[in-house]
């Protein structure tokens, strides 16, 4: 992971620059930045882990606690809001038995409720695991979680 | 999974050739003309093709709406400055109601990819970032792929071009923010000046342009700037826009359209009207930053003149439809908690403002403010509004007050109700705001 973060790092002009990616990949490494990830990427980019620490906790795609191994996340801003999309964030609450950000009990599925996703004209958008699904409706859900469980 | 709906008006520009089907790879791009423009522009002097962004008057598709060839001639020349020049995209598209530049590195990926080395080339840059947003995972995927063919076939010459993903940020999408977060630090805005063409990235001269306005530019100059700029609403707003219509249209989608349409041909039109038989309360134009616009306003044209002078901005090109199921004070509510949720703590109006705001929307919307609390609003708005180094609190303060202002008796309705007069019939009711994941503040 050390040289696979270095290698990215030269294609900044300041590694420093590299310090997202870096984190990206840790936290796919480790499934959340932990002190071992953090402590990881500070070596391979020169800093410490403590402004690693810093950094990461600026962002809202960076996990700083442990999460499930699938992740769910709806849009809730008012683009999806106006076309029902509390209705599908309820049918997901339902469905796996928790509320938006926590994590089934089995460690499966973390449901999160995120800002604006960028799919407005396809409401609700619902990322499964980074990857965005277009107009989901609370029937779609049932089908989302047998997947989640299965896969 | 349904995809997002595209259309058009003649002429299409940023879409061309990518309305039936994305343009992905580079064959078919250059089926339609593909990289041309790029070996022209580089037969021509970097003046010559800045000034014809300037004749153009292509200006900044990200909010702004700043003339694109004038910012690019505030990057000194090579001679003048003894640092790197950097050209920064800005793809980090984040703002409600915004997806277009999502479709546009969906579609036409090379079109992108030759206007940042079109533009490289007028400000003689030899680095080129483009910052897109950490969430958009497939539009990253196609971007790669493309620049991949694009560096294969020998397209980028001695100019470096990196994708950089963001992670999660809305404050990214501001220009000194991003640089900030490019740089690997939190993406906190800087004070300006110095501006970012003097010192920007490192600290060196840089160009920063949304990826709209990047895509644009190989299409001013096969068309050449002066045909160019009789499209759309000339003088000041010419060329297409991308429109992101969205909300409770029947036909909500991507349509790019001269700049000048009326917000109602857009929703009526082409959008197909308000779907399920319901009537328009208001409509969310530019973003969720700007002022809301009512129904007595549709007349009005999508360019930046004619929505100036109602106080309205063009902002990113949103259209979102908000019809009469929805309470205008959740509406309100809920853009507020999006910005408390996004403002980066830095400027003490905006951190503090922001959750002031949440807080007094929360309470007229349970009916336990008093009419007092109304004008107690108006006056936080008013203490936010230009007082911070960016426009993050503006952003929230805006649309509030045009809330509070344009529907008064909806907001007076809930206090004397006791609370939401809509009840569960409103389409917004018990709309979920994330709170900050990392440190679970709730106002």
């Amino acid at each position: 992971m050390i040289d696979e973060i270095r290698e990215i790092a030269k294609q900044y002009p300041e590694s420093k620059s590299a310090i997202l990616p870096a984190l990206r990949i840790a936290q796919e490494q480790y499934g959340w930045l932990s002190r071992e990830a953090f402590e990881q990427v500070a070596e391979a980019l020169d800093l410490t882990p403590a402004y690693c620490m810093s950094v990461a906790s600026f962002y809202d795609m960076f996990q700083l606690e442990p999460v499930g191994t699938h992740m769910v996340e709806v849009c809730t801003n008012v683009c999806c809001g106006l076309v029902n999309a509390q209705a599908v964030l309820e049918a997901f609450e339902r469905e796996l038995g928790v509320s938006p950000g926590s994590t089934t009990a089995d460690g499966n599925v973390t449901l999160r409720a995120v800002e604006c996703l960028g799919g407005c004209s396809t409401p609700t958008i619902v990322a499964v695991d980074r990857r965005y699904r277009q107009s989901v409706t609370p029937e779609d859900v049932p089908g989302i979680v047998a997947e989640l469980k299965h896969g | 999974m349904a995809e997002t709906t595209i259309g058009f008006e003649p002429p299409a520009l940023v879409l061309a050739g990518a309305i039936e089907h994305p343009l992905t790879d580079i064959t078919s791009y250059r089926a339609v003309g593909g990289y041309a423009q790029l070996e022209r522009a580089r037969a021509m002097s970097p003046h010559d093709v800045t000034d014809q962004l300037i004749q153009s008057n292509l200006r900044g598709r990200g909010g702004a709406f700043f003339p694109t060839g004038r910012k690019a001639s505030f990057i000194p020349t090579p001679d003048k400055v003894a640092k790197p020049i950097y050209l920064t995209v800005n793809a980090d598209e984040s703002e409600p109601g915004t997806f277009k530049d999502r479709e546009i590195m969906r579609r036409v990926p090379h079109r992108l990819i030759e206007g940042c080395l079109i533009a490289a080339h007028a400000i003689q840059s030899k680095h080129v970032f483009i910052y897109i947003r950490g969430e958009y995972s497939t539009e990253y995927d196609v971007l790669a792929a493309a620049l991949e063919e694009a560096r294969g076939a020998g397209l980028l010459g001695d100019v470096e071009l990196t994708i950089h993903r963001g992670a999660g940020a809305y404050i990214c999408g501001e220009e000194t923010a991003l640089l900030e977060s490019l740089e690997g630090k939190r993406g906190q805005p800087r004070s300006k000046p110095p501006f970012p063409a003097i010192q920007g990235l490192y600290a060196s001269p840089t160009l920063i342009n949304n990826v709209e306005t990047i895509t644009n530019v190989p299409k001013v100059l096969e068309l050449g700037p002066q045909e160019y700029a009789q499209i759309g609403a000339p003088p000041d707003s010419t060329g297409t826009r991308v429109f992101c219509l969205s909300g409770n249209v029947v036909r909500p989608g991507a349509y790019e359209t001269p700049h000048g349409i009326t917000v109602r041909h857009l929703i009526e039109d082409i959008g197909g009207g308000i779907a399920n038989g319901r009537t328009l309360k208001a409509v969310m134009v530019g973003g969720s930053s700007f002022p809301v616009m009512t129904p007595d306003e549709l007349d009005t044209k999508l360019d930046a003149d004619s929505l100036g002078e109602r106080g309205l901005f063009i902002g990113s090109g949103v259209i979102t439809a908000i019809d009469d199921q929805a309470c205008i004070v959740q509406f309100a509510l809920r853009v507020a908690q999006f910005y408390m949720h996004e403002s980066c703590g830095k400027c003490t109006p905006c951190r503090v403002g922001t959750r002031w705001l949440v807080q007094i929307l929360r309470a007229v919307e349970d009916g336990s403010a008093s009419e007092n609390d109304l004008e107690v609003l108006l006056d936080v708005c008013d203490r936010i509004i230009g007082k911070c180094l960016c426009v993050l609190g503006d952003s929230a303060a805006m649309p509030v007050a045009s809330c509070v202002t344009k529907f008064r008796d909806e907001f007076r309705a809930h206090l004397e109700h006791g609370g939401c007069p809509f009840g569960e019939d409103s389409s917004l009711a018990h709309l979920f705001a994330p709170v900050d994941q990392h440190a679970q503040v709730t106002a």
